[in-house]
């Protein structure tokens, strides 16, 4: 258990996939005017990544990894190794996954649906999502901890997400350089969280 | 783009519409592998690869994909693309594709190739969609380069992995700055770099969507 609490709390502070990472980048600068709207990407994140996380560690255990297609009985199965069609996979998945809740939430739970809006689409080439399952995959998580893996990497973003649309609202009131305005000064400011962030680098439970 | 020449479409991402620095696509993979700048150039050439290449695919089958399905469609062709480099990495640089880890495949989700097959090369013929591929390439190297270079020359005292400023701890006088190296740092330069950009092109700059007012009743600035 305590383990899982560590990974959980390492993926959401320490290994910050928008701010260790660099990760989601375009989506993170592009939606981070408005906290509203910031907020629901961000739930609209975890969401997926909780799902698609453990998803793509099952394939990847049952279908791709080396010897992992033993369990058909076809003789020479456990030489079989398709880690390579590991990426053409993990992405068609995270592109099915993203449609098939656009469509359960649609019929569903309409208010949520509402709620995420546009937002649930562009999640498939969010790369914090794609980054995440292949951080699984590199670190040969077992199911248990892509779970939690998934759920702490996309409470992380939600955060960052979060906390840089508060800031640049707050922002809107100061006066910036001209040529620092909207883009340069977001940049900066992310710099500056990130360095913020780093503090956490080191804790463990 | 009637009149679009070869030497136009090659040369104007580079610097008139560089990708990252002016449309602020394809950040997402792009900071993490620029502390030194060998990391960065092979990252550049695998984009360079791959942007060229599937803007060519991508155009050569324009006419064929139906438009309700072009995205799965493209995404297919730059993961296969992806999958080769990927391949080609691990077999002949097995060093480097430890250090560029999951970020060559995060290359499939770089908006800029994306928006390349989807932008240009659906409407234009192969041969100038493949140029159009690597001038994006390029333009997109382009700041790689620059930020790999200021990461690496004052993070660790070198360029390309000679040493230019010696370090202290090797007998020499540069204090090597450590924050360099550390993922902030890559946010600050390239703010920098923008704000610099947009100072010599002033026309890039964005409005100001909240601009205060000016006090118009002075009695009541005291």
């Amino acid at each position: 258990m305590e383990h899982y609490l560590s990974l959980f709390v390492a993926s959401v502070f320490v290994e910050n996939l928008a701010l260790a990472f660099f990760l989601g980048m375009c989506t993170f600068l592009a939606v981070s005017k408005k906290v509203s709207a910031a907020f629901g990407l961000g739930i609209a994140v975890i969401v997926v990544l909780t799902i698609s996380v453990p998803v793509n560690n099952v394939i990847f255990n049952v279908l791709l990894a080396e010897g992992a297609l033993s369990w058909t009985g076809i003789s020479g199965a456990e030489n079989i190794d398709l880690s390579f069609l590991g990426l053409l996979s993990y992405i068609g998945v995270i592109a099915a996954l993203v449609q098939i809740l656009e469509m359960f939430l649609d019929k569903y739970v309409p208010v949520l649906y509402n709620a995420l809006g546009v937002f649930l689409p562009l999640i498939t080439v969010n790369c914090a999502i794609l980054g995440g399952v292949l951080f699984m995959v590199e670190r040969n998580y077992n199911f248990g901890e892509s779970v939690v893996y998934g759920l702490g990497s996309g409470v992380g973003w939600a955060l960052a997400i979060t906390a840089l649309a508060g800031i640049r609202e707050k922002l809107k009131y100061s006066d910036v350089p001209g040529s620092l305005q909207g883009l340069g000064i977001t940049f900066i400011t992310v710099g500056l969280m990130s360095l913020g962030f780093m503090s956490f680098s080191g804790i463990q439970l | 783009m009637a009149d679009a020449t070869t030497k136009s479409v090659l040369t104007s991402p580079v610097f008139k519409n560089n990708p990252i620095a002016l449309q602020v696509l394809g950040i997402c993979s792009a900071l993490a592998v620029t502390t030194s700048m060998s990391v960065s150039l092979v990252m550049t050439l695998a984009v360079i690869f791959v942007c060229a290449f599937s803007n060519l695919f991508v155009s050569l089958i324009r006419n064929h994909i139906p438009s309700s399905i072009r995205i799965i469609v493209q995404m297919t062709i730059i993961a296969s693309l992806v999958i080769v480099v990927d391949q080609i990495l691990k077999a002949y640089a097995y060093e480097m594709s430890k250090q560029l880890s999951v970020f060559v495949g995060l290359i499939i989700t770089n908006c800029i190739i994306m928006g390349r097959a989807e932008g240009f090369a659906m409407q234009n013929s192969p041969k100038m969609s493949f140029i159009d591929g690597i001038g994006n390439g390029i333009g997109y190297g382009l700041i790689l380069m620059i930020v790999g270079f200021f990461r690496e020359l004052f993070g660790s005292g070198s360029v390309f992995g000679f040493t230019v400023l010696q370090p202290v701890q090797d007998g020499g006088w540069y204090v090597p700055n450590g924050l360099l190296l550390l993922p902030p740092s890559a946010f600050f330069i390239i703010g920098l770099i923008i704000w610099v950009l947009r100072s010599m092109n002033p026309e890039q700059i964005e409005e100001n969507e909240f601009k205060m007012k000016h006090n118009t009743e002075p009695k009541e600035a005291v």
